[in-house]
């Protein structure tokens, strides 16, 4: 049967099961907006394109199914940048349609015209510029191939004016002619012997847990193997919930904002099991010292991070589930209470330096709100952070037993990202309780999404953690550069106002007392619900590893906040 | 060091621009690229030597490997190959020492391809050191211009064995 290239977009997306898709529309992809009204999918009207594409990502974050995301040409397409960059770096399955100025200007600087594939080449795991319809179908089906496969990433199909509006006859390819996509090989039997040999020599063993237990869905599987070999999981930010934080052999996330007894294990450690994560600086600090008395297995399914930052003894390039069901039962049931022991002592020592012991002298403190967020919310929320100081609270101090419950831009570092992937996330899981956790900075960012949040008439509950700074740039210039507060100090609008403006009930919390009170009533409420935390302003986090120092080289919290500490 | 990778791509629009994106934003440092046709219609092939002082080959090659345009990679530099480079040389040379150039040439198996009155252009091909002997003789009479092709490299023997023996791009350690 014929169809339009608008159609067959549609057509396309149904096939994939595709129900939501967050967008914008505009002049050189309005026939496939027309196209539209007559399928079963759910377009949500962003305010922004950088918000559907944070939008898309957060729902694939949120269910590990592609999101997907619709803009125009030229202005439309280069708004989605931002997000196209976001969901890369963190690997996330999404596909961005564009639409694109008709075949016969191309490359004629036509009105909106931009060299969309040129300028997403490096922030996509593939692009394609569609002119022809007949080549609609099967470009849209090897998209959606190419974002789930291997480790995920965002594709990019654009598709010119005229290529939606021709016809031709629709037949949606079931199977892809893609000789460069690589589907993951089993682990390797010599590999995996040697793994596990290494495993059964150590003494020191320490997993390193990344985004790549989440993506495969190895939560499980990771469970067993570290409960069986005896092995303590330390997360990446991006690893969290993939291995439940309540579980006795989790020590919490690593790296530059990671506990100073975390970091310690890892370099003390004779063994490093790095699954699904790629040795970031931020978690490696100073690669010259990092991890010196360390073997290292590495499992991950992209080849080209082996040896890219790590020189790494045993290599597994194979999906990490596919891995761990091989490695399970060629592992040996082992002991390491003298080593855990070790490890415990030095949590021991953080939990007596820490700032939740603190007694509040009134002023509210960030990292009490995610405590207190955590234990009012009985850790089962979905949260969606932004990026800055509250995103490391929230990593430090909510607790997360679940994967997709903590999702949040690690890579790229995201401001901005919190409130529309919230609302991606909730299109994804409608029963889950989703908060938005963000900073004033990154908060002010995408607020225009409220109205996006509002139209669609969603139950999403919003936690802004104001603190009249930039935070984390104003800590980097309280640690690095004498205090010289160049442009971090912000005013914020009046958020019970703001949130009034859009129908949106909304408190303002200024005491450690109120904090579960008002979340408990908000959790109550029907509908979203803004509540803006008025924390102090100059509060650091720590502990820190400054960037590109060594991981032991912590800066801790200065010692004469000690004396006030509680064990 | 310097590696030679043999990449089989597909031949598409946008793929050269591909791999140089790749190697840019990497900061990967290409000491030549060449692309041609293949045997096969819609395949290209790529002969890339790569310095790697910086980047392990093994990273080079899988983060080739990822361009989903990109169906193969193979890095020859430890297998047996045929390397062929071309370069055409305009080398300044009066009538008189015409005699001198073209004895030259026969040793290297290069070939006089144009003459004018006060220059010849050379053709010359082989393995780059071969090529490289013949520019560092012809350098003192006055090389006007030159332009070399970078390397093309093929494996030695039968293609089976070749494709046994072929390392796997990316080692498992």
């Amino acid at each position: 049967m014929q169809r339009t290239g608008a159609q067959i977009v549609w057509e396309s997306l149904v096939k994939e099961g595709v129900t939501t898709v967050f967008g914008y529309p505009g002049g050189a992809i309005l026939p496939t907006y027309d196209a539209m009204l007559d399928y079963p999918v759910h377009h949500v009207l962003v305010r922004h394109e950088q918000g559907a594409a944070h939008m898309a990502d957060g729902y694939a974050r949120a269910s590990g199914k592609v999101g997907v995301a619709i803009a125009t040409s030229g202005p439309g397409a280069t708004n989605l940048t931002t997000g196209i960059a976001t969901a890369m770096l963190d690997s996330s399955p999404t596909v961005f349609i564009t639409g694109q100025v008709s075949s016969k200007v191309l490359g004629s600087d036509a009105f909106q015209e931009t060299d969309v594939t040129g300028i997403t080449l490096p922030i996509t795991k593939h692009n394609s510029l569609v002119t022809d319809v007949r080549h609609i179908a099967r470009t849209m089906r090897e998209a959606f191939v190419i974002a789930r496969s291997g480790r995920p990433g965002p594709v990019l199909v654009d598709i010119t004016k005229d290529a939606q509006q021709a016809k031709t006859d629709f037949v949606y390819p079931e199977t892809v002619h893609l000789p460069g996509l690589h589907e993951p090989e089993p682990p390797d039997a010599a590999s995996l012997a040697r793994a596990a040999e290494l495993i059964e020599k150590a003494e020191r063993p320490l997993i390193l847990a990344g985004a790549g237990v989440i993506r495969s869905g190895s939560s499980q599987a990771l469970i067993e193997f570290a409960e069986k070999a005896q092995v303590p999981v330390a997360l990446t930010l991006l690893g969290i919930g993939g291995f439940p934080q309540s579980h006795p052999l989790c020590l919490g996330m690593m790296g530059m904002h990671g506990e100073a007894f975390v970091n310690s294990a890892i370099q003390r450690a004779d063994l490093l099991l790095a699954f699904g994560m790629r040795f970031d600086d931020r978690v490696t600090g100073n690669l010259k010292t990092y991890a010196l008395h360390a073997k290292k297995i590495h499992v991950e399914i992209d080849a080209s991070e082996i040896g890219k930052n790590v020189k790494v003894d045993v290599a597994l390039v194979s999906d990490l589930l596919a891995a761990l069901k091989a490695l399970g039962p060629i592992v040996p049931k082992k002991r390491h209470d003298a080593w855990l022991g070790e490890i415990q002592a030095g949590r021991d020592e953080t939990r007596s330096r820490d700032i939740i012991h603190k007694e509040s002298d009134g002023q509210l403190l960030a990292p009490h709100v995610m405590h207190d967020l955590w234990k009012t919310t009985g850790g089962g929320s979905v949260i969606v952070t932004d990026v800055g100081q509250h995103q490391m609270w929230e990593a430090q101090y909510y607790k997360h037993d679940e994967p997709r419950t903590l999702i949040t831009s690690g890579g790229l570092g995201t401001m901005g990202f919190a409130l529309p992937a919230a609302i991606g996330a909730k299109f994804a899981r409608p029963d889950a309780e989703v908060w938005v956790v963000a900073g004033d900075g990154g908060f002010q960012m995408t607020q225009c999404e409220l109205a996006t949040l509002q139209q669609e008439k969603l139950d999403i509950k919003i936690a802004v953690i104001n603190n009249g700074f930039l935070g984390m740039v104003r800590q980097w210039q309280e640690f690095f550069h004498d205090k010289r507060y160049a442009a971090t100090p912000m005013l914020s609008p009046d958020y019970v106002k703001l949130a009034g403006a859009y129908d949106i009930p909304a408190h303002r919390v200024r005491s450690r007392g109120d904090v579960a009170p008002v979340v408990q009533q908000a959790r109550e409420t029907k509908g979203p619900v803004l509540i803006e935390f008025q924390v102090e302003k100059e509060e650091a986090v720590y502990p820190m590893v400054p960037a590109g120092s060594d991981l032991h080289a912590m800066i801790r919290r200065p010692s004469e906040e000690n004396a006030e500490v509680r064990s | 060091m310097k590696h030679t990778l043999v990449a089989r791509v597909m031949d598409q629009p946008g793929v050269l621009n591909r791999v140089a994106s790749l190697f840019r934003r990497r900061a990967f440092n290409i000491e030549s690229l060449t692309v041609g046709h293949t045997e096969t219609p819609e395949v290209s092939r790529m002969t890339i030597v790569v310095d790697t002082a910086r980047v392990a080959a093994t990273v080079v090659a899988a983060s080739l490997r990822k361009l989903i345009p990109v169906a193969e990679v193979v890095d020859v530099t430890h297998l047996p190959t045929v390397d062929r480079d071309l370069a055409l040389i305009r080398v300044r040379t009066t009538p008189q020492q015409r005699g001198e150039i073209a004895s030259l040439c026969d040793i290297f198996r290069a070939r006089i391809v144009d003459v004018a009155a006060e220059s010849v252009i050379v053709e010359i091909t082989g393995d780059e050191k071969k090529v490289d002997g013949l520019v560092e003789l012809l350098r003192p009479r006055g090389i006007l211009e030159m332009v070399r092709t970078g390397k093309v490299a093929m494996v030695r023997g039968n293609l089976a064995e070749v494709k046994a023996d072929a390392p796997e791009a990316v080692p498992a350690a």
